[in-house]
């Protein structure tokens, strides 16, 4: 099917567009992109044709009138939880996709915590062909680091990124054991892939539900400390600072954790990093009622860190806005605080939330597209996140000035917990086009 | 008048609910004192005990409180419950309310059960103890005790002595006394005082000593055996050196200072047998006051207005 989008107000960071034009996509690809004004073209004109061309609708070419909508390349979720194989419960490759297109991602990338563990070509294998049966987005599975994520040795990283994977984390659990860490910041390299680290000392976080503080105590709940993320953060900065890999930080929740990645960005370490809509909008408060759909690894912090991480996303610090979609089943949280697992559903919510650092002035709204499409492509260097002509078709057209409702019910996802219901946000995709195929709303 | 159908934590409420507890709790005092101890006054209703942790006395009190106000009382007890077979708590606590229940007494090892199950159950859910957040039926009649012995709570120097991390004794304790006006101290050593609460302005001791001086209460905490090994403290010998109750150091304390105990008490570490056996002990006059106490709670509760 031929898609035109008529009118739109195209923004696209990767060749500094802001401005109104056209996108022809044939054959799933992007064919041409036509931006209005320099005289070229004006907006009545192009109305006019538009009249025209709707008269031309056929079933084989789809004309969206894009006037007063935004038209953006497909956003890019580089950290997701699919839950298949092993916990198809809490999600599956085909409700884990069709909640990106919903919530206007075009790219999910999934980490390997499924059971088995995407610790070899096989489950890579098995997730890639799942996904192009019944997922609707484009799915890049992350491998496993470690063999079960155990920590120990060394998974195949190098058959599985053949397979597919294109990055590697044992993302849920860090690997403790810092010579191999070490090892597999060596070892990427000679297949040119981050690691991704989720940074935590489980020693010193020692169990903990919540983030550690007077909160903590006064909840009775067991407090992860800020410490145990920071410590982690900066081993693996200068292990990667040791070995030339390329280290990715993964949901980065604390102002020590900024201030660390800012100052190796200064001394030029290959270092990227990522938050999350939750980290950056709501703080521990959100668990004082014992509330289990705010349980979240790395917890929820505090106001300091909040501002932190908004600092850290306007100064550049922070590349990337990631979700850290984590589905779990109702009755999986509806239980004691201590044991309800940890995460938040979030591939719904994402662009609302990160909406409001446009609203707030922290990023102006092309930065944000940059935070949740081109800059994920470039950290996992996938030829996505832009719409230059000849790539392959994944855009999005949001209303930036609609307001939604939050309501889990609605969610497509399986994973009804979210710490946001009853929240007004807006941004909403109305048309999301993903390798050509187009899902509306 | 109590405001939630739930007693969930001495956080949860206000000074005048707390002072209206206590109030009432001297009334059937009075009663207990009596050679006809039970009065009708909830007759019908039925009281479930469902204990998630080991307890005798706190779950005996909660059960004879019940029955002195003519409920009835079923005892839940977990290793014989469905739980072993993988119950959820909702379901279990679901299973109980539909069975009857107008008062769940709650005892789980998880801090914040109580606030989950009060907002799934419509019967009154009373909170005897979770995880280390709160245990308020403690707090409560340890301050109708202060207040019976001491005549005030208001401008009191009260030190809580032992493991305050883990205690949830302690936590309601501070909330209620300091709500009634009186000064806390907390002693002992720094791996069991977290660091954060001292941005609350409570005095922080971890030289006994210095701490006691001119106490007019004192708390003692029983030391769990299970946090020896784990880094909180070397052995219980040395804890006992440091912290643990002596007649030497009950003597800097004021003259009339009471010592009380929530039990069971390790004899020989966090406080020695002639203290606890002597006549500045008020500990089983707690156990008796703590089921007027309970008894107040369960009256108030049956009135809130749903």
């Amino acid at each position: 099917m031929n898609i035109h989008i008529w009118n739109g107000h195209i923004i696209d960071p990767s060749q500094g567009i802001d401005a109104t034009g056209d996108i022809f996509i044939e054959n799933g690809k992007i064919k041409e992109i036509r931006v209005h004004g320099q005289g070229s073209m004006t907006r009545t004109k192009s109305d006019k044709i538009l009249e025209s061309s709707l008269g031309d609708q056929t079933p084989d070419t789809k004309i969206i009138d894009a006037k007063g909508l935004v038209v953006i390349p497909g956003l890019i979720d580089m950290h997701v939880h699919l839950r298949e194989p092993g916990f198809e419960h809490k999600e599956t490759i085909k409700t884990g996709t069709m909640a990106a297109v919903k919530g206007g991602f075009t790219t999910v990338c999934c980490m390997p915590n499924t059971f088995p563990v995407n610790d070899n070509a096989s489950v890579t294998e098995f997730i890639k062909r799942k996904a192009s049966q019944e997922g609707v987005c484009s799915v890049l599975p992350i491998g496993a680091i470690t063999k079960g994520q155990k920590g120990e040795e060394l998974a195949e990283i190098g058959t599985m990124r053949r397979e597919g994977c294109v990055a590697f984390s044992d993302d849920g659990q860090p690997v403790m054991n810092s010579l191999i860490m070490r090892r597999a910041l060596e070892y990427s390299q000679a297949f040119n892939v981050p690691i991704i680290s989720h940074s935590e000392d489980l020693s010193l976080s020692d169990g903990g539900v919540i983030n550690e503080g007077l909160l903590s105590i006064t909840l009775g709940l067991r407090g992860s400390p800020a410490e145990a993320e920071q410590i982690m953060i900066y081993r693996d900065i200068i292990l990667a600072e040791l070995t030339g890999g390329k280290v990715h930080i993964a949901h980065v929740s604390t102002k020590g954790s900024v201030e660390l990645i800012r100052n190796a960005k200064k001394r030029g370490a290959h270092v990227t990093a990522e938050t999350c809509p939750h980290y950056f909008t709501i703080t521990e408060d959100a668990v004082r009622q014992y509330d289990t759909n705010a349980k979240v690894n790395p917890p929820l912090r505090t106001e300091g860190d909040v501002e932190a991480i908004r600092e850290g996303l306007q100064d550049g610090t922070i590349d990337v806005i990631a979700t850290d979609h984590a589905p779990h089943h109702r009755d999986e949280k509806l239980r004691e605080f201590d044991m309800a697992p940890f995460g938040i559903s979030g591939l719904e919510t994402a662009l609302g939330l990160s909406m409001r650092l446009v609203e707030a002035g922290i990023l102006t709204f092309a930065q944000l597209i940059e935070k949740m499409a081109l800059n994920p492509a470039k950290i996992l260097q996938i030829h996505k996140g832009t719409l230059r002509a000849g790539g392959c078709a994944d855009v999005t057209v949001v209303d930036t000035n609609r307001e939604f409702r939050v309501d889990p019910e609605n969610f497509i996802s399986k994973g009804k917990n979210t710490p946001f219901s009853g929240w007004l946000l807006k941004c909403m995709p109305l048309y999301t086009i993903a390798g050509g195929k187009l899902y509306e709303w | 008048m109590l405001r939630s159908k739930d007693l969930l934590g001495i956080k949860e409420l206000s000074l005048e609910e707390i002072s209206l507890i206590l109030d009432t709790a001297a009334g059937f005092k009075d009663i207990l004192g009596r050679d006809i101890k039970k009065v009708p006054a909830l007759r019908g209703k039925t009281t479930v005990n469902l204990f998630f942790e080991p307890s005798t006395r706190t779950r005996t009190s909660f059960e004879v409180a019940a029955k002195r106000l003519s409920t009835d009382v079923i005892n839940f007890s977990v290793p014989t419950s469905s739980v072993v077979k993988g119950e959820s708590l909702i379901d279990t606590a679901l299973t109980v309310q539909a069975l009857g229940a107008d008062f769940i007494i709650i005892r789980h090892a998880s801090s914040g059960v109580p606030h989950l199950l009060a907002r799934h159950l419509h019967a009154a859910v009373i909170n005897a103890g979770d995880g280390t957040n709160e245990h308020p039926t403690q707090a409560l009649l340890d301050a109708f005790t202060i207040r019976e012995k001491k005549g005030k709570i208001e401008g009191l120097e009260i030190a809580i002595i032992g493991d305050i991390m883990h205690s949830r004794v302690a936590k309601s304790n501070v909330y209620c006394l300091t709500a009634l006006g009186a000064h806390i101290r907390l002693i002992g050593p720094p791996t069991l005082i977290p660091e954060h609460l001292k941005k609350t302005g409570i005095s922080v001791f971890h030289n006994m000593e210095d701490g006691l001086k001119g106490a007019d209460v004192l708390i003692m905490l029983r030391i769990q055996m299970e946090r020896q090994g784990k880094g909180f403290f070397p052995s219980t010998e040395e804890y006992a050196k440091n912290w643990g109750l002596t007649p030497e150091r009950l003597s800097l304390a004021k003259g009339d200072a009471i010592v009380m105990h929530p039990g069971p008490m390790n004899r020989g570490i966090e406080i020695v047998s002639e203290i606890a056996d002597g006549p500045r002990s008020v500990i089983l006059e707690q156990v008796t006051n703590g089921i007027a106490v309970r008894m107040s709670i369960m009256y108030l509760l049956s009135g809130v207005k749903r």
